[in-house]
C-alpha cells in the first residue's frame, strides 16, 4: 500500500495501529527502539518491542518527594509526565570506559574505545527532554573540544516526540519556555487524542526522515477539528502546570544573593544525597575512576556521573572548596538557573520537575528560587 | 544531530617518556619529558597539562618549562596525594600520559612595552616560570621585569639557582622572601605583599601576574590596589578540582567560569565578584 509522503512541517493523522506499524518499521530498519515502559512502579526508558510495551492506560501522580503510578480510565499510551530517567543516559551514560592500557615492552599500549555504532530511535520524547538534549549538546559538542563518545552516541538518532497533555504536579516547563509543545529537534511529534473520535495521533513532520517513514505507514489527513483538538491538548497542559518559575532577571537575582540567608535554611533540609543532580536531564558533571589489575599490568580509566553535592567534587589538595552543604546547594541552584546562562546562553533548567519529585525531603527548586526574591527570608 | 565524531578524542592521552628528573625539594620534583610528538610541544606560558600516571590517575599540572624549547616538556610537581605520590615514584625512562595544553595564558602580548611584575608564592613560581623565561629571552619587549617570590622557609626554595642567576642580571629585579612566622611582625601571609609594598612601581604601566595560594593572592591584590595598580592590570592563576581539562566534567567551575578553559589565568577585574565569596 502506498501512502502520500507528507511535507515537512505538515501534520497528518495516525491511528493506534498506524503508530504500531511505525514502530515496527523502525525496528525493521535496524533501529534500537527505546521509549517509556513500566518497571518497578515507575516509568523508565527501555527497548520497546511494540506499542504494547508502552505504559498503556498508566498515569502518574507527582508531588515534592512523591511519585506514584495510577491506572487511567482510558488506554492512553502517553498519559503521564516524565519519570525518573531522562534520555541523558542514552548519550551521557552513567558510566563509560574511556580507555584501557597494558604495559608493553616499549611503554603503555592504549586501546581506545570504539565509537558507538548503533541506530537509535527514541519514542515519546517530551519537549522538556528535547530542550535538555539541546542543552547537553552545547556542553559536549558545542564548544572548542568535542566529546567523542557523546558525539558518536548522539549521531543519527531518530526522535519521535510527544506533546504533553497532562503535566505532573511538579512540572513547570511552560514558565521556562521549554514546553509543553515540542518546537523542534524531532523527526515526528505526536499529540495523542483520546476523545472526539477514535484513539488517534496528530503527527507533525519535523524532518525528511520523518516524512519518509510516514510514507510507509497508513495515515490520513488531519482535519481542522483534529488540529483544534491537538492545540487544545497542549493549551490544557500549559494551563495545568503544577508549578511556576519566575525567570525575570534570574541571573542577577542569584548573583546578587550569594550570601542570602535562605542558603543556610535550605541546607538544613538538604541531605546532600545527589538525587536532584542524577535525575536532572541537563546535569553533566562526571568524575574519572582508575583501576588496575592485581599485577599492575593493565589499567582502565572510566568516566562516571558525579554531582556537585559530593565533597569530592570540589576537592583540591587540602580539602573541599565547598565543605558546607550551604555552599553545595548554592552551587547547584546557581549553576542551574544563573551561571548556566553565562556559560551556554540558556538556562540549565528545563522545568521537568524531576528534582522536586525525587528529592527525598521534597525541596522545590521553584520555591527556593522564589524565596530569594522575597525580601524577608522565610525563617 | 550532525556533529562529526572528532578524529581526536580529547580524553585520551598521548604518552611521553621522562628524560630527566630534578629533585627540587624532598616533596617537589621537576620532570623533563621528551615531547609526545616529534613535532614538539608548543604551549603558551600559564597553560597546563593533564598528566596521567599508569593506573593511579590524572592531575592538572602547569607547564614550567621554556616556551622557546618545545622539544622538551617540563613540569614541576609537589607530591601531596595519591596521584602525585605515585608520580614521585617514577624514574627516567618511565612514561606518562599527557593531554594538553589547556587553559588560558599569561597576557604577555598585551604586556609589551609595560613593566612586568611577577608575584609568586611557593610552588606558584612554577606556572610563572615559562613567562619569566620568555620575558628574559625577549627582554627588549618589556620595560622593567620584577620577580617577587615568597617561600615558607629557606628550605622551601624552588628554582633557587635560577632565581640567583636572574638576580645577578642587571635588567631584572628579583626579591625573594621567606615567611618566618615566629619573628615576622606582619604575620605569615603578609610576606610577599610586603615586597609589593616596597618595590618601585609605575602602577599605570605595570602588568602584575600572580600565582600562589589563594590567600596569598588575596593579600597581594590588596597591596597592589593600595599601590594604585588598576584591577584590569592584575592577573591571577586559580586552582580548582579538575577531572577533564576541556570543559566536560564540571568540577572546575568558578562561578560562571570554568578554570580549565576560561582560566587558570584570569584578569582580576573579571572575577572580582567571585574572588571574595567564600566556598564559591
Ligand atoms: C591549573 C592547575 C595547575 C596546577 N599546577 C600544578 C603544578 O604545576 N604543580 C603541582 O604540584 N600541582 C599543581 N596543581 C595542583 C595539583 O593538580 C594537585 O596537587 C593534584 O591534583 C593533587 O593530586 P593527588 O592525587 O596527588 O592528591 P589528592 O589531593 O589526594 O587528590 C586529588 C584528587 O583526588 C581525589 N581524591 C582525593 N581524596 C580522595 C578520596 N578520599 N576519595 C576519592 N577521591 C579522592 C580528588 O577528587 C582530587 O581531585 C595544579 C592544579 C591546577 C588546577
Ligand atoms: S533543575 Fe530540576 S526541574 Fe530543572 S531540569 Fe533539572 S531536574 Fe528538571
Ligand atoms: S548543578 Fe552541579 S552536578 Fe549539575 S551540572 Fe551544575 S555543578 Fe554539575
Ligand atoms: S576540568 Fe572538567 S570542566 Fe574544567
Amino acid at each position: 500500500m502506498v501512502h502520500p509522503r507528507p511535507d515537512i512541517n505538515a501534520s497528518v493523522l495516525l491511528l493506534r495501529d498506524g503508530l504500531a506499524s511505525l514502530l515496527q518499521h523502525l525496528r525493521d530498519d535496524g533501529y534500537l527502539v527505546v521509549g517509556p515502559t513500566v518497571r518497578d512502579g515507575a516509568i523508565v526508558h527501555d527497548q520497546l518491542r511494540g506499542i504494547e510495551d508502552l505504559p498503556v492506560g498508566v498515569g502518574d501522580e507527582q508531588a515534592p518527594g512523591r511519585y506514584r503510578l495510577r491506572r487511567r480510565a482510558d488506554q492512553a499510551l502517553f498519559g503521564y509526565a516524565v519519570g525518573p530517567q531522562s534520555h541523558k543516559r542514552e548519550f551521557f551514560p552513567p558510566s563509560i570506559r574511556l580507555f584501557q592500557l597494558r604495559r608493553g615492552a616499549g611503554g603503555p599500549v592504549l586501546t581506545p574505545e570504539p565509537p558507538i555504532d548503533r541506530k537509535l530511535a527514541l519514542i515519546g520524547v517530551r519537549s522538556c527532554e528535547l530542550q535538555a538534549i539541546a542543552v547537553q549538546d552545547r556542553v559536549f559538542v558545542g564548544g572548542h573540544h568535542v566529546d567523542a563518545d557523546y558525539a558518536s552516541r548522539r549521531r543519527g538518532v531518530f526522535v519521535v516526540a510527544v506533546n504533553c497533555g497532562e503535566p505532573s504536579g511538579t512540572c513547570f516547563c511552560a514558565s521556562m519556555g521549554t514546553g509543553p509543545r515540542a518546537s523542534g529537534g524531532f523527526d515526528l511529534a505526536l499529540t495523542e487524542l483520546l476523545s472526539g473520535g477514535p484513539h488517534r495521533f496528530v503527527v507533525e513532520v519535523g524532518s525528511a526522515a520523518g516524512a519518509d517513514l510516514l510514507a510507509r505507514v497508513e495515515h490520513a489527513p488531519a482535519s481542522e477539528a483534529d488540529h483544534a483538538a491537538a492545540s487544545a491538548v497542549t493549551a490544557a497542559a500549559t494551563a495545568n502546570m503544577g508549578r511556576h518559575m519566575d525567570t525575570r532577571d534570574i541571573k542577577s537575582l542569584f548573583y546578587a544573593n550569594q550570601e542570602h540567608p535562605r542558603w543556610a535554611q535550605v541546607a538544613e533540609r538538604c541531605l546532600g544525597c545527589t538525587n536532584c543532580t542524577l535525575v536532572c536531564p541537563t546535569c553533566f558533571c562526571s568524575t574519572t575512576v582508575d583501576t588496575t589489575d592485581l599485577a599492575g599490568a593493565t589499567a582502565t580509566r572510566e568516566r562516571r556521573w558525579d554531582s556537585c553535592f559530593t565533597l569530592d567534587h570540589s576537592y583540591v589538595h587540602g580539602g573541599s572548596v565547598r565543605p558546607s552543604l550551604r555552599a553545595r546547594y548554592r552551587q547547584w541552584l546557581t549553576h542551574k538557573l544563573a551561571s548556566w546562562i553565562d556559560q551556554y546562553g540558556t538556562s540549565g533548567c528545563v522545568g521537568c520537575g524531576r528534582c522536586i519529585t525525587w528529592c527525598p525531603v521534597g525541596i522545590d527548586i521553584t520555591e527556593e528560587a522564589a524565596a530569594l526574591r522575597a525580601d524577608v527570608p522565610v525563617a | 544531530m550532525t556533529t562529526p565524531i572528532p578524529l581526536f578524542d580529547p580524553m585520551v592521552p598521548a604518552f611521553a617518556r621522562i628524560s630527566r628528573v630534578d629533585r627540587e625539594l624532598p616533596d617537589v620534583f621537576t620532570w623533563h619529558l621528551a615531547a609526545p610528538s616529534g613535532a614538539g610541544f608548543s604551549f603558551a606560558p600559564g597553560q597546563f597539562n593533564m598528566l596521567y600516571a599508569f593506573g593511579a590517575g590524572e592531575v592538572p599540572i602547569s607547564i614550567s618549562g621554556d616556551p622557546n624549547r618545545p622539544e622538551e616538556l617540563v613540569h614541576t610537581i609537589r607530591a601531596v596525594g595519591a596521584v602525585t605520590r605515585a608520580m614521585q615514584g617514577l624514574r627516567k625512562g618511565d612514561t606518562i600520559g599527557v593531554r594538553g595544553p589547556f587553559g588560558s595564558a599569561w597576557p604577555l602580548a598585551e604586556a609589551r612595552d609595560q613593566d612586568l611584575l611577577f608575584v609568586a608564592g611557593g610552588l606558584g613560581v612554577a606556572p610563572l616560570r615559562p613567562a619569566i623565561l620568555h620575558a628574559l629571552a625577549a627582554r627588549s619587549l618589556y620595560r622593567r621585569v620584577i620577580v617577587l617570590a615568597g617561600f615558607r622557609s629557606p628550605a622551601d626554595f624552588i628554582f633557587r639557582k635560577e632565581l640567583e642567576r636572574w638576580r645577578s642580571r642587571f635588567d631584572v629585579t628579583v626579591e625573594v622572601t621567606v615567611d618566618r612566622a615566629d619573628t615576622s611582625f606582619r604575620g605569615t601571609v603578609a610576606v610577599v605583599p610586603a615586597l609589593i609594598a616596597e618595590v618601585e612601581l609605575d602602577p599605570a604601566a605595570t602588568v602584575a601576574l600572580l600565582c600562589g595560594p589563594e590567600v596569598m593572592m588575596r593579600f597581594a591584590v590588596r597591596e597592589l590596589e593600595r599601590r594604585g595598580v588598576p584591577h584590569e592590570r592584575i592577573h591571577v592563576s586559580m586552582e580548582r578540582s579538575m577531572k577533564c581539562g576541556v570543559g566536560f566534567c564540571g568540577h572546575c567551575q568558578y562561578g560562571p567560569t570554568f578554570v580549565c578553559k576560561d582560566g587558570p589565568v584570569y584578569r582580576f577585574d573579571r572575577i572580582e565578584r567571585l574572588f571574595y565569596v567564600r566556598e564559591i
